[in-house]
């Protein structure tokens, strides 16, 4: 009796395994493939004490998220909503006592980004993301009709802009960029049409746009003549607040440029220009593109990669593993990896389309859009896509906390895609 | 339609599913370009090649002289820099070097924070090293990772001590100065560590203009960092070189007062022309030779410069101020006849019996026999204290004080030169603030006399007596010749006449009777004023101002001496001015140069000298002093 009971709930345990194999086991093989990657970029024609060995570490953090993905895969779902707002009032407050007690680590020492308690080192906002998915899903599964009106959608952007709001304060413009990404697609998800998403983001569209004053006039002119004419479902307050919106993005645009630093203007500017500055964020972009450009069809080969191994891509472990995945593994390497990720973020939509549970359903997809913006992101960069951005790659950059949490997610993920 | 519907559900999975696709297959797009098309830029000529950036040097502008005589430029020099690498190894790379380059435990410190706040940048270890150490390096190559010998101009001056402190020296840019704003808001962005800049004089002046801009260009290296080839699908850039300039300076003067400077003593020598106020020549003795900088300066010949208590540094020329003496004469009556006070004709009321009774002193002339009746011109032969004490009273305090002011007595004269020190001249507070009382009328006639609380740069002399030399004008001295006149200045309201007068009065010092008449030339009319400082029980400092011209017409060069401890105006610093005024004019009016210039060296070598009178005059005690 006992034996069958003991047997029952091991059977139990290991229900998140079983129930989407195929995503489940691919996550799996991409973060064995990670610390095999991290593994590899610690082998340095000459070798640091520092990198050899965070394989390791990065292998018992693996460890410790298969534990955490088993046991969350088996509790029931209704804790998960009960948990939402408590988990984001918790993480509000986490992220709040970063900006006091936080500290930089390695080569971002001067943000504001690490909690230490214990001397176990972990990232408040990777918590705060997942908190606020949960948070975000709460609030929108009680619709059952398609958001009509602009201002409906001040109670999950006020619900997200907060946490975005003390993550940039830190600042750690990579996190805020998912925070963007998990706004939209649940908004999405969560019944937006269209064209407001687009009413939404066209402030920071604004903001881009106004490098030119011609070309800015030209989008506000455009916008303004398409709100009057098109008139979609707005009031006319909303239209004027778009519009204010818009110019407000254009005016603060140069004092904004301004108070960046440095470091941050001359990413952007070398994403548009990469010899502007060759020694700093120009050498980041020349030698990921070198090294992924001369891993060719097959790559250098496991550990061999020569750029890697004269330690001149930068931050290889962490932002730019993928460049030392395009060196060593070429495209063959390359592809199968986003083909692997794009595997596992079409089978999120899809679990998302099943469920019938509308919590279930924006949980998943807000996963998914965390996960997308990062992967999109993170790859893009390192061959000059999108502008360089700290923003690591889903289970395969190293980064224990960040691991741990994505697999927390991928449980949250599975668990409740099985109440249907 | 409701939002659980499962067709809704479909449709924003199609959504969701369109976006992965997109993104994804872009994702897919940009790596088949980068790594099977290789179409991008970035691709690589080899296969397993990787960049290096390397910067390329440029020379700086060359310095030349009035005549266009170089004083100062490049020759090809090597240094040995490390390519960027990780931290550790960069340590035992230096440590590998140091035994082959001899570098100190200090040096390789610095090295190390160098190369940890710029990691990414190539690590200069060492600036012009000598030929045999890059020659053995260049031979063992193999053995070095990342050594890489770089072709990099030398700085080279061609005159050594003689331009010492007009040119300054180079150094490599320090921490503090990459954070100024000159350096770090440098518009061209010349300003990265390890870069060599100007840490004095010249050098220092026109750093700006003289800087060139680097250029760089990528390499490929090997797995080992040896440089295999240059890469020519990477846009480098061009080196450009600095500004070319052209000083006032007379590099053959320069020498001359180089070479004719006693070796044994300190002092400094200011020649002005008189036509622009450019500046003729500038030596400050004892002086350096900047050339012991370039490459950087080892740390005991550095020790010895600095702890020298000659202080080579030191430029005295425009650094030092000291008490002006009976030189300040001269001001004294320019600033009178300025003010309208009295005439160039005037003789004084009280005649000179040794001294006169003032406040309720008697103050003494240096002369107890007394000068009897004196004008202007006899007060400046004979350099009669008491009728200059008469103008100072006749000028007052007040306006003294203001007049001395405008003439910039308390100020900088403004030459183009980094470090001039400011004279010392009191304004009415002063009394109050340093000794503590108010100032009495008496002040002013120590003062007239060039003693008190008046100490001037000797360049501050030289710009005085420019303004006598011209028509009372006097523009701030230049080093850089330019095409305009420079602006600033001052005038001195002064007929013809007083100008004459005055000329007169000093001219009188280098004639029959006077006391530098032992300094006199053949071919040229001199005047000068000597000045012996009183030194608080030390020897007394030497001055000797003046000008000289072709006879019959007027002053061509302006030459101010002072000699520190030189105990004599007449007999120390007056033959080093003549002789400097001597050179410049037989070199102008090409007539050859004789190293048997003054009348004293002609009697003591028993050559003729056919202007002077046969009687040997002792040119003795302290011509004209206190």
């Amino acid at each position: 009796m006992a034996g069958s009971e003991w047997g029952r709930s091991m059977i139990r345990l290991l229900r998140a395994w079983a129930t989407t194999p195929a995503l489940v086991f691919t996550v799996l093989a991409l973060s064995v493939f990670g610390v095999a990657m991290i593994y590899s970029a610690g082998v340095l024609n000459l070798p640091s004490p520092v990198t050899e060995d965070i394989w390791q570490r990065q292998a018992q953090w693996l460890v410790l998220g298969l534990l955490a993905f088993t046991v969350l895969g088996s509790v029931p779902s209704r804790w998960i909503e009960w948990a939402a707002l408590p988990a984001y009032v918790g993480g509000i407050l986490v992220l709040m006592a970063t900006l006091v007690i936080g500290t930089g680590a390695g080569t971002a020492a001067g943000v504001k980004s690490w909690i230490s308690i214990a001397g176990f080192r972990f990232q408040p906002a990777e918590v705060a993301k997942i908190a606020t998915i949960l948070a975000v899903a709460r609030l929108l599964s009680t619709r059952r009709e398609a958001f009509q009106y602009l201002r409906e959608l001040f109670p999950p952007v006020a619900l997200i802009g907060l946490p975005l709001a003390l993550v940039v304060l830190q600042p750690d413009l990579g996190t805020a960029l998912a925070f963007i990404g998990i706004l939209f697609t649940m908004l999405y998800w969560g019944g937006t049409p269209i064209p407001l998403l687009v009413l939404l983001a066209s402030p920071g569209l604004g903001l881009i746009l106004s490098y030119d004053i011609w070309v800015w006039s030209g989008y506000i002119i455009l916008l303004t003549f398409s709100l009057f004419f098109y008139r979609y479902r707005l009031y006319l307050v909303e239209s004027v607040a778009v519009v204010l919106a818009n110019l407000a993005a254009g005016t603060i645009a140069l004092p904004l440029w301004r108070s960046l630093a440095d470091y941050q203007k001359n990413r952007l500017l070398v994403f548009l220009d990469q010899t502007v500055d060759p020694q700093g964020a120009g050498w980041q972009i020349i030698q990921s593109k070198v090294a992924i450009g001369s891993g060719g069809l097959t790559g250098k080969g496991f550990t061999a990669g020569p750029q890697k191994r004269l330690d001149f891509l930068p931050e290889q472990h962490t932002d730019f593993i993928f460049s030392v995945i395009g060196e060593e593994l070429g495209f063959l390497g390359t592809s199968l990896v986003i083909l692997a990720f794009g595997f596992i973020l079409v089978r999120l939509v899809q679990l998302a389309a099943k469920v019938t549970d509308p919590f279930a359903g924006l949980v998943i997809f807000g996963i998914f859009g965390a996960w997308i913006t990062h992967v999109f992101v993170n790859i893009g960069m390192t061959v000059g896509l999108v502008p360089i951005t700290g923003i690591p790659l889903p289970f395969v950059s190293y980064g224990g906390s960040f691991l741990l949490m994505s697999w927390v997610a991928l449980a949250l993920a599975v668990r409740v895609s099985q109440d249907t | 339609m409701r939002l659980d519907h499962p067709l809704s559900r479909r449709r924003r999975a199609q959504g969701g599913t369109a976006l992965v696709v997109v993104l994804m297959g872009l994702l897919m797009v940009a790596f088949f370009r980068a790594q099977v098309l290789r179409k991008t830029t970035w691709e690589l000529q080899a296969e397993s090649n990787p960049l290096r950036q390397l910067i390329v040097p440029a020379p700086r502008g060359t310095i030349f002289d009035r005549n266009d005589s170089l004083i100062a430029d490049n020759v090809p020099g090597w240094a040995v820099v490390l390519l960027p690498g990780s931290r550790d190894s960069i340590r035992s790379r230096i440590e590998s070097l140091r035994p082959h380059l001899g570098l100190t435990d200090g040096r390789v410190e610095r090295l190390m924070e160098t190369a940890r706040t710029y990691p990414r940048q190539p690590l200069t270890v060492k600036v012009n090293a000598p030929f045999d150490e890059v020659a053995a390096l260049e031979e063992r190559k193999g053995e070095f990772p990342g050594l890489y010998l770089e072709r990099r101009p030398r700085r080279r001056y061609l005159a050594g001590e003689a331009v010492g402190h007009i040119l300054g020296y180079l150094g490599e840019v320090t921490q503090e100065e990459l954070d100024e704003p000159e350096f770090a808001q440098d518009s061209l962005g010349r300003y990265v560590p390890g870069a060599i800049v100007g840490k004095d004089g010249i050098e220092r002046q026109y750093e700006g203009l003289l800087q060139g801009k680097a250029g760089f260009r990528y390499v490929e290296v090997d797995v080992l960092g040896r440089i295999v080839g240059s890469l020519d699908g990477f846009p480098g850039d061009t080196a450009r070189a600095g500004l070319d300039i052209r000083l006032n300076i007379d590099l053959e003067l320069q020498e001359w007062v180089h070479d004719i400077f006693p070796d044994t003593l300190r002092g400094a020598v200011v020649a002005l022309n008189v036509d622009d106020g450019g500046v003729l020549a500038l030596y400050s003795a004892p002086s350096f030779d900047p050339n012991a900088f370039v490459g950087g300066i080892g740390g005991a010949e550095w020790a010895s410069l600095v702890e020298d208590p000659d202080l080579p540094l030191y430029n005295r020329s425009v650094q030092g101020t000291y008490a002006p003496g009976s030189t300040f004469k001269l001001a004294t009556a320019a600033m009178a006849l300025d003010l309208g006070l009295i005439e160039a004709d005037e003789i004084m009321p009280i005649p000179c019996t040794g001294g006169m009774p003032f406040g309720n002193r008697v103050w003494h002339c240096w002369e107890r026999e007394g000068h009897g009746d004196v004008d202007l011109l006899k007060a400046l032969q004979g350099s009669c204290d008491v009728y200059f004490y008469q103008v100072a009273a006749r000028i007052g305090l007040r306006r003294f004080l203001d007049e001395g002011a405008r003439l910039g007595f308390n100020e900088r004269c403004g030459i183009d030169l980094p470090s001039e020190a400011r004279g010392t001249f009191p304004d009415t507070t002063y009394w109050q603030r340093v000794y503590g009382y108010r100032p009495r009328e008496g002040e002013t006639l120590n003062l007239s006399i060039g003693q008190g609380p008046i100490d001037q740069t000797p360049l501050k002399m030289a710009q005085f007596y420019l303004a006598i030399a011209r028509d009372g004008s006097a523009p701030p001295p230049r080093l850089l010749k330019t095409e305009e006149p420079p602006e600033g200045g001052w005038t001195l309201d002064l007929s013809q006449e007083a100008l004459e007068i005055m000329r007169e009065g000093i001219r009188a010092v280098v004639q029959p009777g006077g006391t530098a008449y032992g300094s006199s030339l053949e071919h040229w009319d001199l005047m000068g004023k000597t000045g012996t400082v009183q030194n608080d029980g030390n020897p007394d400092h030497a001055w000797f101002a003046g000008m000289a011209g072709p006879r019959g017409s007027d002053p061509e060069i302006v030459v101010v001496v002072f000699v520190e401890f030189g105990e004599s105006g007449s007999r120390v610093a007056a033959p080093i001015m003549a002789k400097t005024a001597d050179f410049f004019l037989r070199k102008k009016y090409g007539i050859p140069i004789d190293s048997i210039q003054t009348l004293t060296e002609h009697w003591m070598t028993g050559t003729p000298a056919p202007w002077a009178e046969p009687v040997p005059a002792e040119a003795g005690g302290a011509g004209g002093g206190e």
